[in-house]
């Protein structure tokens, strides 16, 4: 449960009275009703315990009354009632959210977007379609099959994310190593802003001048404001794909060939690498033909024009060979394709039949560092006699370690947050940072201050400031609270039982 | 003491500062005001890593200075500027490049910013990974604001493989079916009459496109752009081109002989912009006269 704070003197001014905020007046249900319609509008209940919680570790917050607007007249109706209530609110997609950023605090107005799905525009000529916020990823990709074109942000959650949620997130997937990630796939976005004006930053058709307020919006997670309509590039298809597969002897050498081909000057689409605790598991689960004795597999997918595409996978298969891979297996046809693909993004389904609980880590490290960390991770899991398993885009060093782990075990969450702990400290310790697309949420945020002085933290909060003054928009997310917000810093770590 | 701590106490705490680059943008904005002290960000390359593509460097360096750098490693940066441009300078303008749709937006380039507050302090925004959503995006807002929000003192960017082969096509034929029949071409340019088109990629890659263009009318050029461009932006407006003026096709940019006239803001986005320039600089110190609202592309 989320307790509500009592004042927030440090990074907000909205006081709230406890008892008062614990209770939702019948007088906000009633105009929010008015507004939305009766039917849009729940409060208590299953609402009550569905929008306590994302799909983080994190136990639920306290919803206050759950909307659901269909179009952004109704999104500025329920952030003026929030106004008027003195009380903040939540924006939430498909809740998928990996860090606690959809969790509420303080009862706030849960404003859910997933009935705002529809795709609203596509301009294949221009390139750029304009979507609703509950679009969900996948939906949009299978909509645009046969145009030509294709929206390139694809997280693992794709079949349930919502477009709205990639935003916020600014996420990742592992076809962003070559293609950049959300923020360089936004091209506008409607927002309501915690003042429940409406806005439009960015333009669909190109480059605007001025102050990117787009770019700092994307990525907000929730607390500059709700978006209501987004404008995203629509990236051409490429005339040629191959996707490979590549098997390792031991987990150095597969992160030493990432390396080396970066470092040849080659930017693969994608490169992601499992571990030989994922790869068995998934064979077991899906039985997708990976090679059940390699100690790592990397799938490297390229694209692009037919003879570049050619050059790259000869150009990769050398440096593989030369780094120590063991072999090299090309897909034939689409179908192959599909199948190696198939294994990477059911990874965390297969690993949940392990045990019942896992702890998803989201790092990012300098690539060369690789090696080095995962040898770490393997380390720090043996020290707490913790299992790990890392699936994740070695492309980036974007670094995805699983602690895997029965609830019911005696002690086991406080191994699994003490190795986490050191898990994130390693990576910070390689000189890489704390999110590579999960965002901060809840999670992160008491490690904030070790990647930044108070002044830096300090630059960050005027940039919420500027958007959202009295932090009403989704509060105590993202940047460390003061000491006047302890009362709700027991949610920073999971609770004993809890699991993904 | 370092160039980055020399830099931050020479914008200090106190009065009107402006930092000057290479000045080849100097009036983009406005003019700064004369009462501006002026100061200059460090210069040289920090660190350049080819396998992870990055580097790292003062904002005061040359453009063409780390051009060079960079194509030493068969490297680049989506960077863009006139000869004498610095990093700094590209990065605080947020232009993007000619050839965007290839190399992408000059918003994606800037990893970390170490950048002087209108305080005087050393502010660190984003970090040196290639992937980061730590916090929110400093970096993205500081590219474009013209150093009215802060000014960079040393920056970590994103590089990326230079292209093997470029090549451009020109000739008398309407631009539109270009932008779908050719694949990511790098550029796009119609000037009313005329069309030009900028391929880049593996050698081959090219040949065979440039013969599918040549097929389509154009006649192969040389590896520079073979149109003049006018010095100024303007936004791209339905229509057809006014004369002298170039248009970057797929884009919303028009190259214009006569700057353009300041865009119309909405009011509720300039309220976000005024507490945005009370937040970062509530004094306005920083390069006063100087507004990234008044380009309009």
């Amino acid at each position: 449960m989320c307790p509500t704070a009592t004042k927030v003197t440090h990074c907000g001014t909205i006081s709230s009275d406890q008892n008062r905020k614990n209770i939702v007046p019948d007088q906000l249900l009633a105009e929010l009703r008015e507004a939305l319609g009766v039917e849009s509008v729940s409060f208590g209940g299953a609402a009550q315990l569905l929008y306590s919680r994302d799909s983080s570790v994190f136990p639920g917050g306290q919803p206050g009354p759950v909307c659901f607007p269909e179009t952004t007249a109704q999104v500025a109706a329920c952030v003026q009632a929030a106004i008027k209530h003195d009380r903040s609110f939540v924006p939430r997609g498909a809740g998928t959210g990996l860090a606690g950023g959809a969790i509420p605090c303080d009862n706030p107005v849960m404003i859910v977007t997933t009935r705002m799905n529809k795709i609203l525009e596509v301009n294949a000529e221009k390139q750029f379609a304009w979507v609703e916020p509950g679009v969900i990823n996948l939906d949009l990709t299978n909509h645009l099959r046969g145009t030509g074109l294709h929206f390139a942000p694809d997280p693992s959650s794709q079949q349930s994310c919502t477009i709205g949620g990639n935003v916020a997130n600014n996420s990742g997937g592992p076809h962003c190593l070559a293609y950049g990630v959300t923020s360089a796939h936004i091209l506008a976005v409607e927002v309501v802003l915690p003042d429940a004006s409406v806005a439009i930053f960015g333009d669909p058709e190109g480059p605007t001048g001025g102050y990117d307020l787009r770019g700092a919006f994307v990525g907000g997670e929730g607390t500059l404001g709700v978006a209501t309509r987004v404008a995203v590039r629509l990236t051409p298809d490429p005339p040629a794909v191959r996707t490979m597969l590549l098997d390792f002897q031991d987990v150095g050498t597969a992160a030493d060939t990432v390396s080396a081909i970066i470092g040849a000057g080659i930017v693969p689409a994608a490169i992601e690498m499992m571990d030989q605790k994922v790869i068995e598991v998934v064979e077991k689960f899906i039985k997708v033909g990976y090679p059940q004795d390699a100690a790592a597999v990397l799938i490297i997918e390229v694209d692009g024009l037919a003879d570049g595409v050619e050059h790259e996978v000869e150009r990769i298969t050398e440096i593989a060979l030369a780094c120590g891979t063991r072999t090299v297996r090309v897909a034939a046809d689409e179908e192959e394709r599909a199948r190696i693909w198939k294994g990477r993004k059911n990874a965390f389904g297969a690993i949940a039949q392990v045990k019942p609980g896992y702890y998803l880590h989201d790092t990012v490290i300098p690539r060369t560092k690789l090696t080095e960390v995962i040898n770490k991770v393997y380390e720090t899991a043996e020290r707490y006699d913790l299992l790990v398993m890392n699936v994740f885009h070695a492309g980036d060093g974007n670094l995805h370690p699983l602690l895997i782990f029965d609830p019911q075990e005696e002690g086991i969450m406080d191994r699994v947050l003490a190795a986490g702990e050191e898990i994130v400290q390693t990576s910070l310790d390689a000189g890489g940072v704390l999110s590579g697309e999960h965002g901060i949420g809840l999670e992160k945020r008491r490690f904030m201050d070790r990647l930044f002085s108070e002044n830096d933290l300090a630059a960050q909060a005027k940039l919420r400031h500027s958007f959202d003054p009295d932090e009403r928009a989704n509060p105590h997310k993202v940047l460390p609270s003061g000491s006047s917000c302890a009362e709700i810093n027991h949610m920073d770590k999971p609770p004993e039982g809890t699991w993904v | 003491m370092n160039a980055l701590e020399e830099f931050r106490q020479s914008v200090g705490p106190r009065g009107p500062v402006a930092v000057v680059g290479g000045r080849t943008r100097w009036q983009l904005g406005g003019s700064v005001d004369p009462q501006a002290r002026l100061v200059a960000a460090p210069q040289g390359i920090e660190a350049l890593d080819p396998s992870e593509m990055t580097v790292s460097l003062g904002a005061g360096t040359l453009l063409a200075a780390l051009d060079e750098a960079l194509a030493e490693h068969g490297q680049e940066v989506a960077l863009d500027g006139p000869p004498g441009a610095t990093v700094g300078g590209a990065l605080a303008v947020g232009h993007d490049s000619l050839r965007r749709r290839r190399i992408g937006s000059a918003r994606d380039v800037l990893l970390q910013a170490d950048y002087v507050d209108a305080q005087g302090e050393l502010i660190k925004a984003g970090g040196p990974t290639v992937k980061n959503v730590t916090g929110y995006d400093l970096c993205r807002l500081l590219v474009g604001s013209l150093g009215t929000l802060g000014f960079f003192g040393q920056v970590i960017l994103r590089t990326r493989p230079r292209p093997e082969a470029t090549r451009w096509l020109s000739g008398a034929a309407s631009p539109q079916r270009f932008l779908t029949e050719i694949y990511r071409p790098a550029t796009i340019l119609w000037d009313g009459q005329q069309t030009a088109v900028c391929l880049e990629g593996y050698q081959e890659d090219v040949e065979k496109q440039a013969m599918k263009l040549h097929s389509l009318g154009l006649e192969m050029s040389g590896p520079l752009c073979p149109m003049v461009l006018p010095p100024h932006r303007q936004r791209l407006t339905e229509g057809p081109l006014k004369s002298g003026t170039i248009a970057d096709v797929g884009s919303s940019v028009l190259y214009a002989p006569q700057p353009a006239e300041a865009p119309m803001i909405a009011p509720e986005v300039q309220r976000v912009v005024d507490r945005l320039r009370h937040q970062f600089d509530p004094e306005g110190r920083l390069n006063p006269g100087r507004n990234p609202q008044r380009m309009s592309t």
